[in-house]
C-alpha cells in the first residue's frame, strides 16, 4: 500500500544494537525461587492486597484489587504460597520501598479457572471492566491501564488508531519478536481495540529495521482479512513516542496540553494489544510479559518472565559476563540503573541490559555550553534544550517554564549529540522535579492559609454565639428557677448509659493474630500512601466518580506523551520521580 | 540520585567540533600560503602560541582544569582567525597582542568559553585596526617574490619593513581609486587593467576566498553549521551589491567581486557562524546572518575602513540576544497557535 508519511522534527540515530537478541526465539523464563509482585504496578491508585501471609494462590489468581477507575489489578504469576505482604525495593531509580506480594512457588504453575470471553456479546463498559480485572495495561513502559484510554472523545470522531511496534529505542527486541511469533493474536488484540473505539482507520506503525516483523504482521492481518495498515517507519529515535508516531503516520502533533483522543487518535503498544486478547479469549490475566536479556552477556535473548521474577535470576538466564557492573531496566537512552539487583520484573519492564563501561563507556566530563545548537536541533519536541539548561542551572525555574520544560518527554536526544557532554536530561528531571516541589509547598502554604481563616472565622463566630447564648441565659435564668422541680424527677434515668462498649471490644479480639496481620498491612499500605502524597500532590484517593473520570481523562492525556516503548519514562510509580507532573501547566 | 540517561553518547566533543573547523579552515590557508605568501604560516603559529600560553594563564588563575580546557581547541579556532584576517607581514607582536586581548579580555572577562558575547577574534580585529591603522593596512603586493625566511624575518622584525613591499587590498584599492578619482573611474575599466584584480575579485585573493567556501560548505555538510547564516549572509551581500550595481555598474564592483573580497567568505561561513556569539533559532540565524552581510557590505562601501565584515559581525553579536528572543520557534504541536 502506498503510505504518506510525515516527519517529526529532530531525533537521532544512536547504533541500535537489536540484532543480537533476536537471533533466537523467545524462550519462557524457568520458575524463579520466589516471586516478589508489586502491588502499584500501573498508573493510578495502589491496588490493595486481598491476600495474607499463607494464603494458597493460583497463578492467576487475583491478589491486589484495583483502588478506583484508574488502577489495574494485580494477579499470582504462579501458583504457590504467599510469603508475606511486605515492603520491597522497587525497580525505580529512587531506590523507593513499595508494598509486594511475595510469594513461594509451588512448582505446579497452577492456573485458577479460566473463563473466555464472547466479547462482541458484551457491552463496552463489561469489556473495559474485564480488561481492568485482568491488570491490562499500557506495555510499552507507561503502564498506563489500558481500559482507561478505550472511551473514545464523545466530540470528536475517532479517526485513527495507532498501534506502535516502532520500538525504536536501542538494544529492545521484545516487541518485535511478540510480533514475529505471535502476530496473529496481536492482530486479534488490536481487533478488540477497533472494536471499541470504531476508528476510521487502523495503522500499525514498525520502524523499517525490523523487516521480519512488518511481513509476520502484514500476513496476520491478511489471515484474519482484517484492513489494519502495517506501515513500515523509517528508523529513527524517538520514532516510538507515542507523539512521534502519531505524527509520522497521520501528520498530526498532540500538545503537551491535549489527548490524542482529542485530535482524533488514540495509540496502544503492539504488546498491549496481545495481553488484551489473552485476557478476553483466553481469560488470562497480565501474569507475565516478554523482557529482552542483552547487553554485557554471553547469550542475549528474549525471554516470557513472569512478573515478580527477581532481575538477577532473569539475567543469570543469559549469563552476564563477570565485569557487568549493574542492570539497566529499559533501553540505553531513557532506561536507568536498578537500585538493587533482586528487584522484581514489573509489567513496565521491557529490557535489562547488563552494564559495563566497554558498552557504555563513562562520560567525558561535562563542558560549558557553546550554544552549538546540536540539541536544539536533535529535539523531537522541537524545544531550546540549552535555554532549559540554562534556566535550570541557574534554578529561574519560571523561565525553564516559558521555554516548555514540561513538553520535554526526556527521551535523551539532546544529551546524546551535545558535544559539551552536558547531561541536559537530569537537569530537566531536577528542574521539574523542583517545581512539584515548590508547587507542593505553595499548596500546603494555601492550606495553612485557608485552615487559618477558617479558624479565625470559627473563633468570630463562637464568641458571637457565645454572646448571643449569653443573653439567652440571663433570659433562661428565670425560667430555671420554675423548672426546678422538673429537673429533680429527670435526674433518676442516668445510670443506664455507657454499656454498649464492651460488646464491640468482643468482636475485635475475635482473631487477634489476624487483625494484627490486617493492622501491619493496614499501616504499610498507609505508610506507602502517604509516601506517594507526600510525592506527588494528587489527592485521588477519596473521589466521586465524576471525579475519577476526569482524572482518567488526565492520566490519559498525559500518557499520550509518553514514549510507547521503553520502561523508564513511566516508572513503578509509587515514587517521587515519577516523570509525569500533576501539575503540568498545560493540563 | 537522579538516573544518568542516556547511558549512550554519540561520538561527538568540543575538540573534535573545534578540530573540524580548523580542518576547514585548511583549503584557504593552502591558497593563501600558496598564492599570497607562506608568511601566513608563520602568523599561525604565532597566533596559536600566544592563544594557548593566553589561554593556559587565564585557566589557572580561573582555577579551571588545564588540560580539558587547553585541549578543548577554541583558542585554536580564535587565534587561526585572528591570524587569517590580520595582514600577513604583521609584526608578530600585533598578532600576538591581538590574540592575547581575544582570549584575555573578549573570551575570559566574559566568562570564558561559551559565555563570550562577542566573537573573540573580531574583537581583536576591530580593537587593532582601531588602535594600529597603518600596520593593520599594510597588505604584501601580489606577485611579491620574497623568500619565506626574509617574510618570517619581516614578521619577527629582524629585517626592515620596506613599504615598497606592501600594498592595498583589492577592496582598499577599489575605494581609494574610487575617491581619487571623483567620479571619473569606470569600476568595470579598472577591475579589468589594474594588476592586484583576477578573473572575477582580488588577484590571488579570489582563490582564497574559493578555499574558504570549500571548507564551509564542507563544514555545513559535516552539519556543524547550519545554512541559515551564510546563505542569509551571502544573499543580503549579493542583494546589495547587486542592486547598486544594477543601478551604476560604473561606480559599484558587481556582487561576485564582493563575494570573493576581503573577509566576506570566511566571515560568512566561519565568523558570523561562531554559535556562541550568534544567534540560534533558525529565524534568528537568518536575521543574523543577512544583517551581517548588509552591515559589511555597507562599511567597506561606504565607510572608513578597508573591510565591514568584523564590524559588521560585532554589531550583529549585539543584536543577537534580542533577535533570538523574538524569533523563538513554535514547539512540538503548538504550531497553529504561534
Ligand atoms: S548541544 Fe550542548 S553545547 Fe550544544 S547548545 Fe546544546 S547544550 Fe549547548
Ligand atoms: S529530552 Fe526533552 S529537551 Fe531533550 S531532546 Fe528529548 S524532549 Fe527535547
Amino acid at each position: 500500500m502506498l503510505f504518506n508519511l510525515f516527519k517529526f522534527k529532530g531525533g537521532v540515530k544512536p547504533p541500535t544494537n537489536k540484532t543480537q537478541s533476536t537471533t533466537l526465539p523467545i524462550a519462557a523464563a524457568p520458575l524463579p525461587s520466589r516471586l516478589v509482585v508489586p502491588l502499584h504496578q500501573s498508573i493510578g491508585g495502589t491496588p490493595r492486597p486481598v491476600v495474607e501471609a499463607g494464603d494458597r494462590v493460583l497463578k492467576g489468581q487475583l491478589i491486589g484489587q484495583a483502588d478506583g477507575w484508574i488502577s489495574a489489578a494485580v494477579h499470582a504469576p504462579t501458583s504457590g504460597t504467599v510469603v508475606e505482604v511486605a515492603m520491597h525495593v522497587q525497580p525505580h531509580p529512587s531506590g523507593l520501598d513499595a508494598l509486594c506480594v511475595v510469594i513461594a512457588p509451588d512448582g505446579k504453575d497452577e492456573w485458577i479457572a479460566r473463563t473466555p470471553l464472547d466479547y462482541a456479546a458484551l457491552t463496552p463498559e463489561a469489556v473495559r471492566e474485564h480488561l481492568q480485572q485482568s491488570g491490562v495495561v499500557g506495555l510499552g513502559g507507561a503502564v498506563f491501564p489500558t481500559h482507561g484510554k478505550l472511551t473514545a472523545s464523545k466530540t470528536v470522531p475517532m479517526e485513527e488508531l495507532i498501534i506502535n511496534g516502532a520500538e525504536c529505542e536501542p538494544f529492545i527486541t521484545c516487541d518485535d519478536l511478540l510480533m514475529r511469533e505471535r502476530a496473529e493474536e496481536v492482530v486479534r488484540g488490536i481487533g478488540i481495540f477497533r472494536d471499541l473505539l470504531q476508528p476510521k482507520k487502523v495503522l500499525i506503525g514498525i520502524e523499517d529495521n525490523k523487516p521480519e516483523a512488518a511481513a509476520a504482521m502484514r500476513a496476520a492481518v491478511e489471515t484474519l482479512g482484517e484492513d489494519f495498515a502495517v506501515v513500515q517507519v523509517p528508523t529513527l529515535y524517538p520514532a516510538g513516542g507515542a507523539k512521534q508516531l502519531i505524527r509520522v503516520l497521520t501528520g498530526k502533533e498532540v500538545p503537551a496540553s491535549k489527548r490524542s483522543t482529542d485530535l482524533g487518535v488514540q495509540c496502544f503498544n503492539v504488546a498491549t494489544a496481545y495481553t488484551a486478547w489473552r485476557a478476553i479469549a483466553h481469560g488470562e490475566p497480565v501474569v507475565s510479559r516478554l523482557v529482552t536479556v542483552t547487553g554485557n552477556v554471553h547469550h542475549p535473548r528474549n525471554y516470557e518472565v513472569l512478573i515478580g521474577t527477581p532481575m538477577d535470576e532473569l539475567l543469570k538466564l543469559a549469563q552476564p559476563h563477570p565485569d557487568t557492573d549493574g542492570i539497566i531496566m529499559g533501553g540505553p537512552m531513557m532506561g536507568f540503573l536498578v537500585p538493587q539487583a533482586s528487584v522484581p520484573v514489573v509489567k513496565a519492564t521491557n529490557c535489562l541490559i547488563a552494564h559495563d563501561d566497554r558498552l557504555f563507556p563513562p562520560k567525558a566530563p561535562e563542558m560549558p555550553c557553546i550554544r552549538c545548537g546540536a540539541c536544539a536541533q536533535a529535539c523531537p519536541h522541537e524545544l531550546q534544550p540549552f535555554e532549559m539548561y540554562w534556566f535550570s542551572r541557574a534554578k529561574n525555574f519560571g523561565k525553564t517554564q516559558e521555554y516548555a520544560i514540561f513538553d520535554c518527554i526526556e527521551c535523551g536526544c539532546c544529551s546524546f549529540v551535545c558535544p559539551s557532554r552536558i547531561p541536559l536530561v537530569q537537569y530537566f528531571r531536577f528542574a521539574k522535579s523542583e517545581i512539584w516541589a515548590r508547587e507542593r509547598e505553595k499548596n500546603a502554604a494555601d492550606q495553612a492559609k485557608s485552615r487559618f481563616e477558617f479558624k479565625q472565622l470559627r473563633e468570630e463566630r463562637e464568641k458571637a454565639e457565645k454572646a448571643e447564648k449569653l443573653a439567652k441565659a440571663a433570659a433562661a435564668q428565670a425560667a430555671k428557677k420554675a423548672a426546678e422541680a422538673a429537673a429533680a424527677a429527670a435526674a433518676e434515668a442516668q445510670p443506664a448509659a455507657g454499656e454498649a462498649a464492651p460488646a464491640s471490644q468482643a468482636v475485635a479480639a475475635v482473631d487477634p493474630e489476624k487483625a494484627a496481620k490486617r493492622a501491619t498491612i493496614e499501616a504499610a499500605m498507609a505508610r506507602a500512601k502517604a509516601q506517594r502524597e507526600a510525592a506527588q500532590p494528587k489527592n485521588t484517593d477519596h473521589l466521586t466518580p465524576g471525579q475519577q473520570k476526569e482524572v482518567a481523562e488526565i492520566e490519559a492525556r498525559r500518557s499520550g506523551s509518553r514514549i510507547e516503548d521503553r520502561g523508564s519514562s513511566e516508572p513503578a510509580p509509587a515514587e517521587p520521580a515519577a516523570p509525569t507532573s500533576p501539575l503540568d501547566p498545560n493540563n | 540520585m537522579l538516573p544518568p540517561a542516556p547511558f549512550l553518547l554519540k561520538d561527538t566533543s568540543v575538540s573534535q567540533v573545534m578540530i573540524q573547523v580548523c580542518v576547514a579552515l585548511i583549503p584557504g590557508i593552502a591558497a593563501y600560503a600558496w598564492l599570497v605568501g607562506p608568511a601566513i604560516l608563520a602568523q599561525l603559529v604565532i597566533a596559536t602560541l600566544a592563544a594557548l600560553a593566553a589561554e593556559a594563564a587565564m585557566l589557572s588563575l580561573r582555577g579551571k582544569p588545564l588540560g580539558l580546557f587547553l585541549s578543548d581547541g577554541s583558542a585554536i579556532v580564535t587565534a587561526w582567525l585572528i591570524a587569517l584576517t590580520f595582514p600577513p607581514l604583521a609584526p608578530w607582536w600585533l598578532v600576538a597582542t591581538g590574540t592575547v586581548f581575544a582570549i584575555v579580555v573578549a573570551k575570559h572577562l566574559y566568562g570564558g568559553l561559551g559565555q563570550n558575547p562577542f566573537n573573540p577574534a573580531m574583537v581583536a580585529f576591530a580593537v587593532c585596526i582601531v588602535s594600529f591603522p597603518a600596520l593593520m593596512s599594510q597588505w604584501p603586493s601580489i606577485g611579491l617574490e620574497l623568500p619565506f625566511v626574509d617574510q618570517v624575518n619581516i614578521i619577527l622584525g629582524l629585517a626592515p619593513r620596506v613599504d615598497a613591499l606592501t600594498g592595498a587590498t583589492p577592496l582598499d584599492a577599489l575605494k581609494t581609486a574610487l575617491k581619487l578619482g571623483d567620479g571619473s573611474i569606470d569600476v568595470v575599466r579598472l577591475l579589468a587593467d589594474q594588476d592586484v584584480y583576477g578573473n572575477f575579485a582580488g588577484r590571488g585573493w579570489e582563490w582564497v576566498a574559493a578555499g574558504y567556501l570549500l571548507g564551509g560548505l564542507w563544514l555545513w555538510h559535516r552539519q556543524l553549521i547550519t545554512w541559515h547564516i551564510p546563505v542569509a549572509f551571502v544573499g543580503a551581500l549579493v542583494a546589495i551589491s547587486g542592486a547598486l550595481w544594477l543601478f551604476n555598474p560604473a561606480q559599484f564592483a558587481n556582487p561576485l567581486f564582493h563575494l570573493f573580497s576581503g573577509g566576506a567568505m570566511l566571515g560568512a561561513f566561519f565568523i558570523a557562524t561562531d554559535p556562541v556569539s550568534g544567534c540560534t533559532t533558525p529565524r534568528g540565524k537568518l536575521i543574523f546572518g543577512a544583517g551581517a552581510g548588509l552591515l559589511a557590505y555597507i562599511i567597506r562601501v561606504f565607510g572608513g575602513y578597508p573591510d565591514g565584515v568584523a564590524f559588521a559581525v560585532l554589531l550583529m553579536n549585539l543584536c543577537a540576544p534580542l533577535i533570538d528572543l523574538l524569533t523563538q520557534p513554535p514547539i512540538f504541536g503548538m504550531k497553529d497557535k504561534a
